[in-house]
């Protein structure tokens, strides 16, 4: 097993001391016909080795288009990057050229996308699209690319693999699919995985031995993952910690067990307790009124303010900034932020 | 494209509403934003209808707003010819007026674009000629959206036998191409006027607009309303016309748009062969006939009416592509 | 795929025998008289029409006459023309001419056309992509008549580069000028197909896949892009020769090639009853046949087609 992933081992990075990947003040906008609208509006985080991180948030909530962004696969234009900096390993991914920024997708950051139907190539065998990678970026063999693509789908755990390299996406199941992304994200053992709604397409009981392969497979390579979702019970069991946005922003950050004991955003309390459970049988599910915002207007203040339950005159006039967030008894609390100004008061009820 | 079989079909159809609407792809992301955008009940409700999109989309289109004033101006030459001049297009001076040049300076009179192998006002001519060809145009689109659209409907709709018979019928018809068809069967009237050219484009032509019923009407036939509508217990009727119908419309527009021009060219052609229009009715295609052997001598003869019958193909085409693109979410 | 095919075969049949008898229909039951046609102006021997009747068997009702003519097809017997040529003899002589024309437009389509599309879908809204459609455009609209003659015109008469008319249809240099007016209408479908194609499958998730694997632009291009777009072009193309081959009435006529349009649209005009329906079932089954192999083509390309 060990040897499975070896030919992509020797360009392996020295361990990088600080975090490997450092989104700073982020912005991303999008010109469409009615108008620009603001997907990305100064985004923060940071993801070191070994760890996972899990953005939450809906859709428009602009945690894809960050991750795009990451990977410098968004359409420019009509995307555009008004401002921000993404540092791998301290270098600003946005300052490289096409070349070098080429050479760093797939081989040091990889992704993984949420319908693998549609992201496989339809008319080219698993084999050749697993193989692409040893090919493209070590300049492999045809028939050691094959070889492989063929450990490669052994280490996911797909029965019969030299049997099924020559097969095409829509011959392997939906789960199988899936676990073929994440061999080909993990081809040249990248340091960073940003694994975009992994699960969503799939069944329940796949969907957590898909996860549960990813996660062990990100310990043993000591991966840094960005885990995108808007589901929260897919990120409790693997995540480290947690950034939830909306409207663009990171409205609150936490170790994952501090959010779900004790959420200090309106927002991410109208999240958890949106999630049935069966202690309150019965009783009617509690769900956020309103609707996500239009991106081409942002509301002013707090772009949540219009449907949150704890909001005054300031929210709808400030744009709150992610508050350090202390413990009841006024210790800190490392790694927690909230952009409310009542986070003390939202923390409260809890 | 090419033939379409039946049970057979091979081109996978995408699942209704499996645009890449959830998840961020490089234009799947402007459409999963539009969603979002619009927060005014009243304008979403226009945003979210087909036909209002389309509407919005097209009046902002430059090539939709050129093409639809020429044919509006092309529409009025047919009907009125006499309001653009007083020439007389049959009137022939083979003696004065035999390959008579342009007279550039006499506007919109009889010599302005000169004169034809005998002695007939080119301008006149032109004029007058659009009325055939835009009548076979639009009665043949007409006629074979019916035909085509009734039996693509029952054979999409009811399936079975029904569409056995009728997709086998439809194969018939298609196997025979047009242009020939047309031929064979209009050399069996020795007098043909524009309503003979009409019905023999339309008796084989019906087969394109069929097949694209057809395929339409399967499509929406397996989304979710229409099951739901069946399970809900509508009538047939009411199925077929108040839900799939209207659904399965789109891509007839757009094929039968394009179709016209392509039937204009057809008449032109035929004519052109000696087995379309013949005296008295005027047309592009004869002309340009007739022009072929003075074209040293003379070419703005075949010029003129060359270019109208370009132009009135082009305009439709054009009209046909904007609808298209209009309707057509996926280009967005 | 053997039982998809045979059953295919099977639904050819009453296709091809509705088909012709269509056909036949048109030829033999409207009004207009061949025999007639025949003697032209000159009075007729009423004793000689009635013998040329019983002969062509236009003495019989029309289903005993298709019935008759099927019975020969079926012994590869196309019958005589009136003139009393072999119809098998007329077309042996036009098919090679139409089928070297139809292969010199075919090159044009696939030399031109598509270039011309993969330009303009991955420059799109560039100048180089508004100029292919506009070009595209005109071609379209443009009949093909009147683009035979400006070409005969310009080339021929004016330049003097080639002849104005075919003389030795053997000589392919004669026919690039014939083929490439056959090829344009196509050909600007070709390049707008191509280009439609590109343009839906830039957009396609496995696109942005092949981008964040961090393949050369290139790679992706070619091997994922083009590999895709190209599926239903090709496809065209496929009916495209198919109908090629059926002979080209007008441009045939205009550069005065004597192919199997010319010869087709001869025997219309003289009512040449046999050699009509000869020459349009052999068609029928040429259409047939293409759009069989088109299918199964297709199935080739894309994996994801299995016909069973």
């Amino acid at each position: 097993m060990t040897t499975a992933v070896e030919f992509g081992r020797s360009e392996r990075q020295e361990p990088y001391p600080g975090p490997l990947l450092e989104v700073r003040d982020l912005h991303v906008e999008f010109k469409t016909r009615d108008g620009v609208a603001k997907a990305v509006n100064g985004v923060n985080y940071t993801v070191s080795a070994g760890e996972t991180l899990a953005v939450l948030g809906e859709s428009g909530s602009g945690k894809s288009v960050t991750a795009q962004a990451i990977m410098g696969i968004l359409d420019m234009p009509p995307a555009r990057i008004p401002q921000g900096e993404i540092l791998y390993r301290g270098q600003d991914l946005l300052k490289m050229g096409r070349e070098e920024r080429r050479r760093i997708r797939g081989q040091r950051i990889a992704m993984i996308f949420q319908d693998a139907l549609s992201s496989l190539n339809p008319v080219l065998s698993v084999g050749h699209q697993l193989g692409e990678m040893f090919r493209a970026h070590r300049g492999a063999s045809r028939a050691e690319a094959k070889a492989r693509s063929i450990e490669l789908m052994d280490r996911v755990r797909i029965p019969a693999a030299k049997d099924r390299v020559s097969d095409y996406p829509h011959q392997f199941s939906g789960g199988m699919r899936q676990r073929i992304m994440i061999a080909m994200a993990l081809a040249l053992e990248p340091d960073l995985i940003i694994a975009d709604e992994p699960t969503t397409a799939l069944d329940v009981t796949v969907q957590a031995q898909v996860m549960d392969l990813l996660a062990e497979l990100q310990a043993e390579y000591h991966m840094g993952l960005i885990l995108i979702t808007h589901d929260l019970g897919v990120v409790a069991d693997v995540a480290d910690k947690i950034a939830v946005m909306y409207a663009g922003r990171i409205v609150e950050t936490a170790p994952v067990h501090e959010l779900y004991a004790s959420p200090a955003h309106p927002y991410t309390r109208g999240l958890l307790d949106s999630i049935p459970r069966l202690d309150q049988k019965g009783q009617e599910l509690y769900a956020i009124k309103g609707l996500p915002p239009n991106l081409l207007r942002i509301p002013p203040g707090c772009a949540f303010n219009p449907r949150c339950p704890r909001a005054q005159e300031i929210c709808r006039q400030e744009v709150p900034r992610l508050f350090d967030v202390t413990a009841a008894d006024g210790t800190p609390a490392p790694g927690r932020g909230s952009a409310c100004f009542f986070w003390k008061e939202t923390l409260d009820d809890a | 494209m090419p033939d379409v079989h039946d049970e057979n079909d091979p081109k996978p159809l995408p699942p209704p509403g499996s645009g890449h609407l959830d998840y961020v792809g490089n234009q799947g992301l402007l459409v999963e934003q539009d969603t979002l955008i619009e927060p005014d009940p009243a304008k979403r409700e226009e945003a979210r209808s087909l036909w209002g999109d389309a509407w919005r989309d097209l009046r902002r289109q430059p090539i939709f707003i050129l093409s639809a004033l020429l044919i509006v101006l092309l529409v009025i030459i047919a009907i009125f010819p006499g309001l653009f001049t007083n020439a007389n297009p049959r009137q022939a001076n083979l003696a004065k007026d035999f390959l008579r040049p342009p007279d550039w300076t006499d506007f919109f009179g009889a010599g302005w674009w000169g004169y034809d192998g005998q002695g007939r006002s080119v301008y006149a001519r032109v004029l007058y000629g659009a009325r055939a060809s835009i009548t076979v145009g639009i009665c043949v689109t007409l006629a074979v959206t019916v035909l085509g659209g009734l039996a693509g409907m029952a054979a999409g709709f009811f399936g079975g036998w029904v569409d056995s018979v009728l997709s086998r019928v439809i194969d018939i018809f298609f196997g025979i191409p047009l242009l020939l068809g047309c031929l064979v069967l209009l050399n069996a009237f020795t007098t043909r006027t524009v309503w003979t050219v009409v019905l023999a484009l339309a008796v084989l032509g019906w087969t394109q607009i069929a097949r694209v019923m057809r395929g339409a009407v399967i499509t929406v036939k397996q989304a979710d309303y229409v099951v739901a509508g069946k399970a809900l217990g509508a009538g047939t009727n009411r199925l077929m016309f108040r839900h799939i119908l209207p659904n399965a419309l789109a891509p007839v527009i757009v094929v039968a748009t394009i179709a016209l021009g392509g039937y204009i060219t057809a008449e032109a052609t035929l004519s052109f062969l000696g087995i379309g229009l013949q005296d008295p009715t005027i047309s592009w295609g004869v002309d340009i006939s007739s022009a072929q052997k003075v074209i040293r001598q003379a070419p703005y003869v075949l010029f003129f009416p060359a270019a109208a019958l370009s132009v009135t193909v082009l305009a439709f085409i054009m009209m046909g592509d904007a609808v298209r693109d209009a309707l057509d979410p996926k280009l967005r | 795929m053997g039982s998809y095919i045979i059953r295919r075969v099977l639904q050819m049949i009453p296709v091809f025998l509705g088909a012709t008898f269509l056909i036949f229909v048109m030829v033999y039951a409207l009004p207009g008289d061949p025999i007639a046609a025949m003697f032209g102006d000159k009075a007729a021997d009423p004793a000689q029409v009635a013998s040329l009747r019983h002969k062509y068997y236009l003495d019989q009702p029309l289903w005993k006459q298709y019935l008759h003519y099927m019975n020969n097809l079926f012994h590869l017997d196309f019958g005589t023309s009136f003139t009393g040529r072999s119809v098998a003899d007329i077309m042996a002589d036009a098919f090679p001419v139409t089928i070297r024309l139809a292969l010199v437009a075919f090159f044009f389509e696939i030399v031109v056309g598509l270039p011309l599309g993969v330009l303009s879908g991955l420059k799109r809204g560039t100048i180089w992509d508004t100029l292919v459609l506009i070009i595209t455009l005109l071609v379209i609209s443009i009949p093909v008549f009147v683009l035979g003659y400006i070409a005969q015109t310009v080339f021929a008469t004016d330049l003097g580069w080639v002849t104005p008319t075919v003389q030795d249809s053997e000589d392919i240099t004669q026919l690039i000028l014939p083929g490439a007016v056959l090829a344009a209408l196509s050909l600007a479908y070709v390049a707008r197909l191509t280009r439609t194609s590109i343009g839906e499958n830039l957009r396609a998730d496995y696109i942005r896949t092949a981008t964040a694997k961090g393949l050369p632009r290139r790679t992706i291009v070619t091997r994922h892009l083009l590999r895709n777009s190209l599926i239903p072009v090709v496809t065209f193309l496929g009916t495209d020769l198919g109908a090629l081959m059926g002979g080209a009435i007008v441009t045939e006529g205009i550069f005065n090639i004597k192919g199997v349009g010319n010869i087709l649209y001869r025997a219309i005009g003289q009512k040449e009853g046999p050699t009509v329906v000869g020459i349009v079932t052999v068609l029928v089954v040429v259409y047939l046949v293409a759009s069989l192999l088109v299918d199964l083509l297709y199935a080739v390309l894309d994996p994801r087609i299995r016909y069973a």
